[in-house]
């Protein structure tokens, strides 16, 4: 097996990963009635609004402090306060989020120390103001989103009486594999404070109230009382423990912690479900057994299709572990798995998930996009499957693209792709599988043709 | 209370045509927490920049500002791909602390082996500037080694808003063009600056202009490359459709190479018509104004009939406009008139003071005009005005639809050119495929009424 943890060269070749900033403005998207701000100068919340709408097809407003020369000179403090003023006066927020972008971090300015004081000189004691330090050269957006949830949690959660209601923490997922989890926990009658939640802010109906900030997220009570749960069902597996929200709260309270993968694949929707089980005593309704039933068939009828796939799978570590397993379960085995960023865990939980079936397979961390299409050129790589910037290995590669993940911002309905549980899979499958038929449908004819086929010549 | 205007500093950023003052605040720094729907000074120069097919553009800077610019403009070459990857020094924490040149020096020396590029960007982000990196002195050494064009562009984003970014980009092809010695001036030719050839529309105004016997030296910046931009000094004549980003450029070129320029605007039938009488006078040759008015008569008797028709469907029709610059808010505000449609508001992101007096002027009473909305007060003012359709960027679609509003794209993205008298059909027809279309009829509400018979469920 092969890995290439770190790519030596100095420069990112058409990148594979965002940065900070980005990946934190989400998770404050996902909280009932919050907005956020980023601390620096007004491109960085400009273009991030951008890359958000674009996926989501959703308006998506974030402030900026809106940084200039004279502040990045003399300080940003007044800047800030001034955004936060403006912010309440038109948003009328019940919690903010104040994110860093490099420039702020880079000339020294301490949000925590800004917020308190704004808090304190507007008498907003109770009032929750969030500082997440995101200098876009800290980490990918990966890392940007869990520290959000992170900080959003230490920041609200409060010592609670036990109750029932499990945390269930989760990276990015789609709109839909959020609803999809929301519909499985009604199934099995388990109460839960999902965090964080932008199912309804970041896919809402057409309305005819227009809000400023859409209706749904996480309640920020039910936030508070995520110590009293009985349990933390963290979906993440390759998250390192100082930037895992279910650690703080298993650190600071004692709720004890369950990290297992998204329930992409069967194997893990069997642990999720499993997990979930174990946690509240109740069983698996039938019609989840049904629905998982109705996998295996899938699984069975499309086996011989799949089998024909050499996949590259990309994007943020979590979601491509889940998935990296799932091609590896129905055979589509990946040549090359590739995360932008540094996430050494990914490839050891990999490893031996390959080895079971005497498999090479190529895993890149850090990876920019130049390296991943030369690899799968290199590997023959017939699939992919990721986010829409892997659009260019189809443009330059011809290899057909499976559309998964964040960003897709050159097809609709990236947001609302369904791929967890057994049906999430299901139609993940379908789709994985009706790509690689279409090539070999649209190709055979020429291909048989080109390869077989020579104009009598009868010997003489 | 109306939220939207509760920031009372923004007052002066809006006026209403008749009834308030003629002038408004405008071209200055972005109130704190206002949501402005401008981008930065790095985005400025690269959208400026990024055209030019055979040259590698290396971000100097964390990853996010290479991510958001890779490959996003429409902007189309018949030559180098090269422009389409977006290369950054993903700066790291450690540069930060340490500085960020030796990774820069390295990235240079890397990609220009690899690549053999004609020249480099190098675009300074928002720390360049504060941690210490002499990115002129890098650059000029990389020039030295590798004997290609390596040019330092001044793109921090705290120094301005998008305009100072366009500035930057100036100031970089400025260098570029600067020849060795001076060129022979070829007598019929000129610079097309400030477009950037989005769907092909460079080569659609490169078409006429060839027709009527105009050359076409180089275009600023839309499918150019090193090799034409370093002939841009031979031009007789600049002509720029982007008023904002390249009236710079073109005044210093005035200055040091006697070019003369003339604003002209290919966006709609008569001032595409009218521009290319103004080219056409400008040379005087009774050859060129004869095979220009061929070429209007023919292009006007295709096209208007068809225009003439979409007037028809969109009569009652009202438009909003909220773009980047204001030359283009005042194109469109005459091309609306053209396909029958009243402008209730305009805004822009970087309009300067003398484009808002023209958009005065040309604007019916009672129009809203601002500088630097934010997403509040466009809500508001679209709402408040009754518009049917809005004009505007990728940011501002998904807030017209949910408000029930129709939407004209009409930014870097798009894939249908907008120039020229085939441009104007285009646009009728983009502005018919929104206003047009059925779903409009089916957003009203159903279903609040029907709490149905049935107590059990």
């Amino acid at each position: 097996m092969e890995q290439v943890l770190k790519y030596s060269k100095n420069s990112n070749e058409n990148p594979c990963h965002m940065c900070m900033p980005m990946g934190a403005i989400l998770p404050f998207k996902g909280i009932a009635g919050a907005m956020v701000i980023i601390h620096g100068s007004q491109g960085c919340s400009t273009y991030m609004r951008r890359h958000i709408a674009e996926h989501f097809n959703e308006p998506v407003d974030v402030g900026s402090s809106s940084l200039n020369e004279k502040g990045t000179i003399y300080g940003g403090e007044k800047n800030l306060k001034q955004g936060l003023d403006n912010i309440r006066r038109v948003y009328n927020p019940q919690i903010i989020g104040v994110l860093t972008s490099c420039l702020a971090e880079t000339i020294g300015e301490d949000i925590e120390r800004i917020t308190a004081e704004y808090r304190k000189s507007n008498e907003l004691v109770d009032y929750p103001i969030v500082p997440v330090p995101t200098p876009g050269y800290g980490g990918t957006h990966t890392e940007g989103y869990l520290l959000a949830v992170r900080q959003i949690i230490s920041q609200l959660a409060a010592p609670t009486a036990s109750h029932n209601k499990i945390n269930i923490i989760i990276p990015h997922l789609s709109t839909a594999d959020i609803r999809e989890l929301k519909r499985l926990f009604a199934l099995m009658d388990i109460e839960y404070t999902l965090c964080p939640d932008f199912s309804d802010t970041l896919d809402s109906g057409i309305a005819r109230q227009y809000k400023k900030i859409p209706e749904g997220g996480t309640a920020l009570k039910d936030i508070r009382s995520m110590p009293g749960a009985p349990a933390t069902i963290q979906l993440g597996v390759t998250m390192q423990e100082e930037l895992s929200p279910g650690q703080y709260l298993s650190d600071n309270f004692g709720v004890p912690l369950y990290n297992i993968p998204i329930p992409i694949g069967v194997e893990n929707t069997d642990i999720f479900f499993r997990t979930l089980t174990s946690i509240t005593g109740k069983g698996i309704p039938d019609c989840i057994l049904q629905e998982r039933g109705r996998l295996l068939d899938a699984m069975v009828d499309s086996h011989k299709y799949n089998f024909a796939g050499r996949s590259v799978v990309y994007g943020e570590p979590e979601i491509v572990y889940s998935v990296t397993k799932t091609c590896v379960e129905n055979g589509v085995f990946p040549a090359v798995v590739a995360t932008g960023s540094p996430n050494p865990k990914l490839a050891k939980l990999l490893e031996p998930l390959f080895a079971q079936y005497h498999r090479k397979v190529v895993i890149l961390s850090e990876a920019d996009f130049v390296e991943i299409r030369h690899k799968c050129v290199e590997l023959k790589v017939n699939i992919a499957i990721g986010h829409s910037d892997g659009k260019y290995l189809t443009e330059r590669e011809g290899i057909p693209l499976v559309r998964l993940g964040f960003p897709i911002h050159d097809r609709v309905g990236g947001q609302r792709l369904m791929s967890i549980g057994y049906t999430g899979t299901t139609v993940l499958l379908d789709r994985i599988t009706n790509t690689l038929l279409e090539a070999k449908y649209g190709n055979y004819r020429r291909t048989m043709y080109e390869q077989y086929y020579k104009p009598a010549t009868v010997m003489p | 209370m109306d939220t939207a205007v509760a920031v009372t500093e923004r007052d002066s950023f809006i006026t209403t045509k008749g009834k308030q003052k003629a002038s408004l605040k405008c071209d200055t720094d972005s109130i704190a927490g206002c949501v402005s729907q401008r981008a930065c000074v790095y985005c400025g120069a690269r959208v400026v920049l990024n055209p030019i097919t055979d040259a590698l553009h290396l971000v100097h800077g964390p990853i996010g500002c290479a991510s958001y610019t890779w490959d996003i403009r429409g902007s189309l070459s018949s030559g180098s791909e090269l422009y389409r990857n977006s290369f950054s020094t993903d700066l790291k924490e450690k540069d930060i602390i340490f500085g960020g040149e030796p990774k820069l020096i390295s990235a240079l020396d890397e990609l220009i082996e690899k690549y053999r590029p004609k020249g480099v960007f190098v675009y300074a982000t928002c720390i360049v500037g504060v941690i210490g990196d002499d990115l002129e002195a890098v650059c000029r050494q990389a020039s030295l080694k590798h004997d290609i064009k390596v040019i330092a562009v001044q793109s921090s984003g705290f120094i301005g808003n998008k305009a100072a970014g366009y500035r930057a980009a100036c100031d970089a092809l400025e260098l570029l063009i600067a020849p060795q010695k001076p060129l022979l001036k070829k007598a019929r030719s000129v610079n097309y600056l400030g477009d950037f050839n989005l769907a092909g529309e460079a080569w659609i105004i490169r078409n006429y202009l060839e027709e009527i016997g105009v050359e076409v030296n180089t275009v600023f910046t839309g499918d150019s490359n090193f090799a034409t931009l370093k002939q841009a000094t031979a031009a007789a004549l600049n002509i720029i459709q982007c008023a904002g980003s390249m009236t710079y450029l073109a005044n210093k070129m005035q200055t040091k190479y006697s070019i003369p320029y003339m604003q002209i605007s290919f966006l709609g039938l008569e001032d595409t018509a009218e521009s290319l009488r103004k080219i056409a006078e400008f040379f005087g040759d009774p050859n060129i104004i004869a095979r220009t008015e061929a070429l209007i008569a023919r292009e006007l008797a295709l096209t208007k009939p068809k225009i003439e028709a979409y007037k028809e469907l969109f009569r009652g029709k009202k438009a909003a406009i909220y773009v980047g610059g204001g030359f283009k808010a005042i194109s469109l505000i005459k091309q609306f008139r053209e396909i029958g449609i009243d402008v209730v508001m305009i805004g822009t992101q970087t309009g300067r003071q003398d484009e808002y007096q023209t958009i005065h002027d040309l604007a019916d009473d009672g129009t809203v005009i601002l500088d630097d909305a934010n997403p509040s007060e466009l809500e508001k003012f679209m709402t408040q005005q009754g518009a049917h359709l809005l004009v505007g960027g990728v940011k501002e679609r998904p807030l017209a639809y949910k408000l029930g509003i129709a939407f004209v794209d009409h930014n870097h993205d798009r894939k249908h050119p907008l120039s020229g008298f085939i441009g104007a059909v285009n646009f009728a027809q983009e502005v018919n495929s929104t206003l047009g279309s059925p779903v409009w009829r089916h957003m009203s509400d159903f279903g609040s009424d029907m709490h149905g018979t049935s107590t059990k469920i």
